[in-house]
């Protein structure tokens, strides 16, 4: 059987016999990729044979070889990106995912518009990460550098392997067609220019916790001295993938027309899993660090966080979940991929189970202690993050047992997160407050007990004063005070008793900030939402609340490679005009595909939310309103976790230079 | 370099205490079956992924009315065909183009299944020009009552149609009763559309 995209093949790509006599940069392309992967081989085994043996000479060869990586990758990168400025549709790849209306700027986004492409910018991250490791590893034990970066190198042999034998990017289309099909219209917005880039750099930066772990698991200790070295990498990495969720999200929200930003959709699901694993490493990295305990499980942590990526990975590319986003199903790429998995994820775990259990145990703790909190943090991210996976893997297991059909949605994860957040929520503020090793359970909450007062009060208000959805209201109000006012406790006590906080407290006040921030927009867009579906003609109005939407009809538009439905809805309060929004159905000129556009006034305080559905007939049309109150806050706590990541990556504590043992 | 790890653990206050053979047996044995299970339904999912009707099943329009059409035949533009030129008896529409590949496979299988006159055949001719979609059907036959032409494809977006081939099964009172993405085979026909054929005839 053909996959789906054999069967149906446009009449837009027709070959002509006119074979094109370009330049051979893209065999240099190819070229360039191969002598990467040799170079790989060279990163990864030499070192690691150096490291066993003790062989400074061979261990050396790590960072030149990263360096030399990182730039053999970047010519492949930008030799495809040539290809696509100039429309060299003799290269099946660009012939594929782009035509000569195409606008400039998504000339360059096309380059990871599909498959190949985002496979290249994959490694293309992943050699960044690798030079970035050599140029900043220089405080480390040499063994200790050549283990990561040979764990990285082999990683990439993986990838550019998969790359060149699969999915080569630089295959020739010959004779080449006159006019190429089109980029996916999904993927022509700025939005979907930024997402995938920070969604790899975090997916791939989980590499370097991963590549610590086998390097700990081999030397066979886990020392806080290195571990705090980690510790900014994860931290980073995770808060880009935070910013890459966030932007698909946003994303998702104003170009797909449902007003939805999250659906529990399998490919979101693959970046969730990382995102929630990497938050429980984040905590039980610094409990390591700093106590010395849950060695061997943060080891587990880092190597479940990567292996959790590189299944995002294999979801996306191997067709066997179904999605918006997922790429062209093709077997064989499934079949390395998972190949490639099981060599990686089975070799860790593998060596974990051998290694691990020599890792000394740290300080013992009491039950009520910042261990124990922090425990229970990890419990529950982890026990989350497994929920998703058997939520997103469990239509493959009910079709593998023929249980029938069955797709898992909303309701089961919706539930399950109320579930496992809600403790979490409501333990988040005491973690700050509560002493490492022993702690009078009565000190923190004497702390924080006003606040838990405060804090229930506004839910109580918030209860009242809600239009609708009083629960979720009540509790997204009391939940989001809680966590800020708390949060607020520490950073006042930490200031008036030194004056002073390190930019990893700084961090992780943001971050839990984040937590509030978030906790409102997610919880009130959900109880406070309204929306209505309507059919206007020119001139008519609908009212919602204090709004009312005036529809004044629809006109064409022509833009580069689309006509566009676009309609006029002006927006009214209280008899005055606010604002004139502009929804759009855009039909593209390869394959009419339609993709909306919503009219949306952003606020802080709710967002204005026009989508234009089918045209009706004489005149009318179809329009869908929503009001979103708070929406914009969801993005914004993102955003907030995001920059707790980085700021507590600045702190210079991290990057100081001791050959001092702390454990 | 004076302090690399000695293989022999220093006996400090936190050395490693050994684990209990039988919970560290029991670990293994966890996380070993876990990885296998994972990869084994991985693998599963690998070998189903080409299986080109997994995912159109189930299709949200079966049970529903099939969504409103008005198209122009093919042969006559001037004409057009909509849901009530159909209705009152089951008609089976079948997704085609002179572009498709398989649907050049499907074709005799479809024409020798028409000859049998058990239900009525409607073409829908996606993306098509013309003239080779003319070209196509004289070339390898005509099964079809009439032929719709969908040239921009707009009124396949109401079908859920992303492709072709892909044939439907209509009944009389215009509700979706069946439908197949892909080559349809002697198999699909006599396991398939002849039971779900027989099953709006009981009805009646």
């Amino acid at each position: 059987m053909l996959p789906v995209t054999a069967r149906i093949s446009p009449p837009t790509l027709r070959r002509v016999g006119h074979a094109s006599g370009n330049a051979m940069l893209p065999e240099l392309g190819q070229i360039t990729l191969i002598l990467a992967l040799l170079v790989a081989l060279l990163q990864s085994l030499l070192p690691l044979a150096g490291a066993a043996r003790g062989n400074a000479t061979w261990m050396a060869v790590a960072r030149p070889a990263a360096y030399a990586q990182l730039a053999l990758v970047a010519v492949a990168f930008a030799l495809l990106t040539a290809a696509f400025v100039r429309q060299d549709f003799s290269v099946r790849y660009v012939a594929e995912n782009s035509n000569t209306l195409l606008p400039m700027i998504y000339r360059y986004s096309a380059v990871w518009g599909a498959h190949e492409g985002s496979l290249l910018m994959w490694v293309l991250v992943m050699a960044l990460w690798s030079a970035a490791v050599a140029v900043f590893s220089r405080a480390l034990p040499q063994p200790v550098m050549a283990r990561v970066l040979g764990v990285m190198g082999l990683v990439a042999v993986g990838f550019l392997a998969f790359l060149i034998f699969t999915s080569n990017p630089f295959d020739r289309l010959l004779p080449a067609p006159i006019e190429g099909r089109d980029l996916n219209p999904l993927l022509q917005d700025p939005g979907l220019i930024i997402h995938p880039p920070m969604l790899y750099v975090g997916y791939v930066g989980f590499v370097v916790p991963f590549a610590f772990a086998i390097a700990a698991l081999l030397e066979g200790q886990v020392d806080a001295r290195w571990l705090r070295w980690t510790r900014p990498w994860t931290n980073i990495a995770w808060g880009f993938l935070t910013l890459g969720i966030a932007l698909g999200s946003w994303w998702a929200y104003y170009e797909l027309g449902w007003g939805g930003w999250w659906f529990w959709d399998p490919v979101e699901n693959a970046s969730f899993m990382p995102w929630l694993c990497g938050a429980a490493l984040i905590h039980s990295q610094a409990v390591t660090e700093k106590r010395g305990s849950f060695g061997g499980w943060t080891l587990l942590l880092a190597i479940a966080c990567f292996s959790l990526s590189l299944m995002g990975a294999f979801l996306v590319r191997s067709g066997v979940l179904t999605s918006v986003h997922s790429f062209a199903a093709d077997p064989s790429r499934g079949l390395f991929i998972l190949v490639f998995l099981a060599i990686v994820i089975g070799s860790s775990l593998l060596l974990y189970v051998l290694r691990a259990p020599r890792l000394p145990d740290g300080a013992p703790f009491a039950a009520s202690s910042r261990e124990t909190l922090l425990l229970a943090n990890n419990v529950l991210l982890t026990c989350a993050c497994a929920m998703v996976l058997l939520g997103t893997l469990y239509p493959l297991l009910a079709d593998a047992l023929d249980m029938g059909k069955i797709s898992v949605g909303p309701p089961y994860f919706g539930l399950l997160f109320l579930i496992l957040m809600a403790p979490l929520v409501l333990l988040l503020p005491f973690g700050p407050l509560t002493r490492w090793q022993r702690e009078q359970p009565s000190r923190p909450l004497a702390l924080l007990l006003p606040w838990a007062g405060l804090a229930l009060i506004a839910g109580v208000i918030a209860y009242f004063m809600a239009p609708q959805g009083p629960l979720k209201t009540a509790a997204g109000v009391a939940g989001a005070t809680w966590v800020a006012l708390g949060t607020a406790r520490f950073v006042w006590i930490r200031l008036k008793a030194s004056g002073r906080m390190t930019p990893e407290m700084w961090g992780m006040a943001l971050a839990h900030l984040g937590v509030a921030v978030f906790l409102v927009g997610a919880l009130l867009v959900e109880a406070m939402n309204v929306q209505r579906e309507v059919a206007l003609k020119p001139g008519q109005s609908v009212e919602i609340g204090r709004y009312a939407f005036r529809f004044e009809g629809v006109d064409e538009k022509q833009g580069p490679n689309y006509l566009s439905d676009r309609g006029h809805v002006q927006v009214m309060r209280n008899d005055r005009d606010l604002v004139l929004l502009h929804p759009e159905k855009r039909a593209y000129a390869s394959g009419g595909q339609v993709m909306t556009e919503a009219g949306i006034r952003p606020g802080l305080t709710g967002d204005i939310y026009v989508a234009l559905g089918e045209s009706l007939g004489d005149g009318a049309w179809a329009v869908r309103v929503h009001i979103k109150p708070f929406v914009r806050w969801i993005w914004l706590g993102a955003l907030l976790m995001a920059l707790g990541g980085f700021v507590t990556a600045a702190d210079k504590r991290f990057r100081r230079r001791t050959d001092t043992r702390t454990a | 370099m004076n302090d690399t790890p000695a293989s022999a653990p220093a006996p400090a206050p936190n050395a490693p205490r050994p684990p209990s053979r039988g919970a560290l047996a029991f670990a293994v044995i966890i996380i070993g079956l876990f990885f296998i299970g994972l990869m084994a339904l991985l693998y599963y999912g690998v070998q189903q992924s080409d299986r080109p009707d997994r995912e159109s099943l189930p299709s949200p329009l079966i049970g529903k009315p099939a969504p409103a059409f008005d198209l122009p035949l093919l042969h006559d533009s001037n004409r057009r065909a909509t849901n009530a030129t159909l209705a009152g008896e089951p008609y089976v529409m079948n997704v085609w183009g002179s572009w498709c590949p398989e649907c050049r496979v499907e074709h005799p299988v479809l024409s020798r299944f028409a000859l049998t006159k058990r239900v009525r055949f409607v073409g829908y001719n996606l993306k098509d020009e013309r003239g080779d979609a003319l070209r196509w059907l004289e070339q390898y036959g005509n099964p079809y009552m009439l032929v719709v032409a969908d040239v921009e494809g707009r009124t396949a977006i109401d079908w859920g149609i992303y492709g072709a081939p892909e044939t439907f099964l209509v009944d009389g009172k215009g509700i979706v009763r069946w439908k197949h993405v892909g080559a349809v085979t002697d198999a699909i026909i006599a396991q398939q559309l002849i039971p779900a054929l027989e099953k709006i005839e009981a009805e009646r």
